[in-house]
């Protein structure tokens, strides 16, 4: 077996077959949050270190309260770690959420132009822009349309293609960036969420994204990733890294996917059991 | 891009998709299947069917209202010089406005609410924005302002009375405290409730200070705000009528003039026909705040007829 922590060393990101790649790294160093102060405060995260190559497709996965959240919080520039640094070598820095959070008042490519007119496009280059990251998401013809007039899955895909206006470098485009995704699919149905799996692994590998993956749905951390990081709750802390060796496109009910599946899953309940007194 | 070699092993199902060189990749296609699948089909109604469904349940109800009212006439509870049937008031109601004098008087009364809902809606964005940028603010006025707004705006008239004796500007200051509370806790609740994961994702596009005051609160509570428009337009009508039977200015005639004058000349007739004046032109406007109340709220998803 190849997936102890053991055999981590051994096969560390870098030897992953994505090394090539050009694009952001995110590195972590010592990373804690507490929130409040005092006796009062609340250890969110303690001393998290993490280096995800560029490129690299990570996902991280822990029971509630592992901090997930707080982190990507934190990669994301809206919240400043209690100790530690991060640095995403420069890299502009997208965030997606569970629930898509468009502007309601917005039609769907006024939602996807306002991200690029933060970023100082012409109102041309805005256009063409969005209609161009509508269709990478097979949204084309929906520019039109209000957010609520679309299904849940879609309205995730427009999420996606503003995450991806933020992110995507015009003067470069293969430097490729970092995306942060917060439980992006917990809300979709199963078919959806199988869909916008292969949609996601595509445009990843299109655009040479740095994307880290917040879930806690362990087969969807087999499926994509490259690297599963397992956090602890209360504080969050790195438990265990199991690399992802095969090849992909991965089916999520594949039996590779299954059998790495359980072994992270008794490792995540040993660890949730803790907890019990 | 590495895995080619996979390819022979793989099911036509899980085929590599590589993008958008090549074959339509499978997977599109079940994506575009999937949205076809659950977009649900939106049939438009036929505009005159749409006119009529809103109008027969209003002139149902004129035609009821009516219908009571000559019903208590026919009783004999007050004699009819008190209380007259609408075969008495509808006429004098039709020769009330075909008269000149009569718009005149509606002229000027129109022109004192749109005057006083302007004053208004500028001082109730003014103290809204300020009180809803800090929540030390909000502790120390909000309930004031919302107590100001349960206050009966002719409790105000004794005071305006004594500070601008029988003046424009008497009934212009209880308009403007009656309808101002209401626009500003509008805009309050409006950026109260603005949803936090909203704030998130605007901040991760970057929406700082005026932008994201532009971009984001604004739009936001644009629903609320209007609202609360809503609302302040009916203190305003309130209290402007109180303030057109208190306040009479000269021989100048406005809409609360000639309701008093009618009761001073015991013709209940004509007092009814003002009466109903003044019930259609709240009606009225109150309709116009509640269409772009519905279109905000239809455009945004939020109206549960869509």
């Amino acid at each position: 077996m190849t997936q102890t922590s053991a055999a981590r060393a051994a096969t560390g990101s870098l030897t992953q077959d994505h090394h090539h790649r050009t694009g952001h790294p995110v590195r972590l160093d010592g990373v804690s949050k507490a929130f409040g102060s005092g006796s009062a405060a609340l250890l969110a995260l303690d001393n998290v270190s993490l280096d995800v190559a560029p490129g690299e497709f990570v996902c991280l996965l822990g029971a509630s309260g592992c901090g997930k959240s707080t982190l990507l919080n934190l990669v994301a520039d809206l919240d400043r770690p209690s100790a530690g640094t991060i640095d995403v070598g420069g890299a502009r820095v997208a965030l997606m959420f569970q629930e898509p959070a468009l502007f309601p008042w917005l039609t769907v490519a006024g939602n996807i132009e306002l991200a690029l007119r933060m970023r100082g496009l012409t109102r041309q280059e805005r256009r063409e822009r969005a209609a161009e990251l509508l269709a990478s998401v097979h949204l084309s013809g929906f520019g039109k349309r209000r957010p609520h007039q679309l299904s849940g899955g879609m309205r995730q895909r427009v999420a996606l293609a503003r995450a991806l206006a933020l992110t995507v470098d015009d003067a470069d485009p293969a430097s490729g960036t970092v995306l942060l995704m917060d439980e992006p699919f917990g809300a979709l149905d199963a078919m959806t969420r199988d869909l916008l799996h292969d949609e996601i692994e595509r445009i990843w590998r299109q655009r040479n994204l740095t994307v880290l993956f917040v879930t806690h749905n362990v087969r969807e951390a087999v499926r994509l990733g490259d690297r599963v990081v397992l956090l602890s709750s209360r504080p969050g802390r790195v438990v265990e890294e199991f690399p992802v060796t095969f090849e992909r496109p991965r089916r999520i009910d594949s039996a590779d996917v299954a059998r790495l599946s359980a072994t992270i899953t008794d490792r995540l309940r040993a660890e949730v059991s803790r907890h019990g007194h | 891009m590495g895995t080619e070699k996979a390819d022979a092993t793989m099911t036509t199902q899980t085929r590599r998709r590589s993008g958008d060189e090549g074959p339509e990749p499978l997977v599109n296609r079940h994506i575009t299947g999937l949205d076809a699948l659950e977009l649900a089909s939106t049939s438009r109604r036929n505009p005159l069917a749409r006119v009529w469904s809103a109008l027969w349940p209003v002139a149902a109800a004129v035609l009821i209202a009516l219908a009571i009212w000559q019903a208590v006439v026919l009783s004999g509870w007050k004699e009819s010089w008190v209380l007259p049937g609408p075969a008495d008031v509808l006429p004098k109601l039709g020769g009330l406005l075909t008269s000149g004098a009569f718009w005149g008087a509606v002229g000027l009364t129109m022109w004192r609410a749109l005057l006083g809902f302007a004053v208004s809606v500028l001082a109730g964005v003014v103290l809204g924005a300020v009180v809803s940028r800090s929540s030390v603010l909000r502790r120390a006025f909000g309930s004031l302002i919302t107590g100001l707004q349960t206050m009966p705006s002719i409790a105000w008239f004794p005071l305006a009375i004594l500070l601008f004796q029988l003046s424009e500007s008497a009934i212009m200051f209880v308009v403007v405290l009656g309808a101002t509370p209401s626009i500003a806790n509008g805009l309050i609740a409006g950026v109260d409730y603005l949803p936090p994961i909203l704030l998130r994702a605007g901040k991760v596009m970057g929406l700082r200070g005026v932008s994201l005051y532009r971009h984001l609160i604004m739009p936001a509570s644009l629903p609320a705000f209007v609202a609360g428009l809503k609302q302040g337009w009916a203190f305003a009508w309130r209290s402007l009528m109180a303030g057109e039977l208190l306040v009479q200015i000269g021989t100048t005639s406005s809409v609360g003039r000639l309701l008093s004058d009618s009761r001073e000349l015991n013709d209940t007739a004509a007092m009814i026909s003002v009466m109903i004046v003044i019930l259609v032109i709240g009606i009225v406007i109150d309709q116009l705040f509640g269409l772009a109340d519905r279109t905000l709220r239809t455009r945004r998803g939020l109206s549960t007829r869509n």
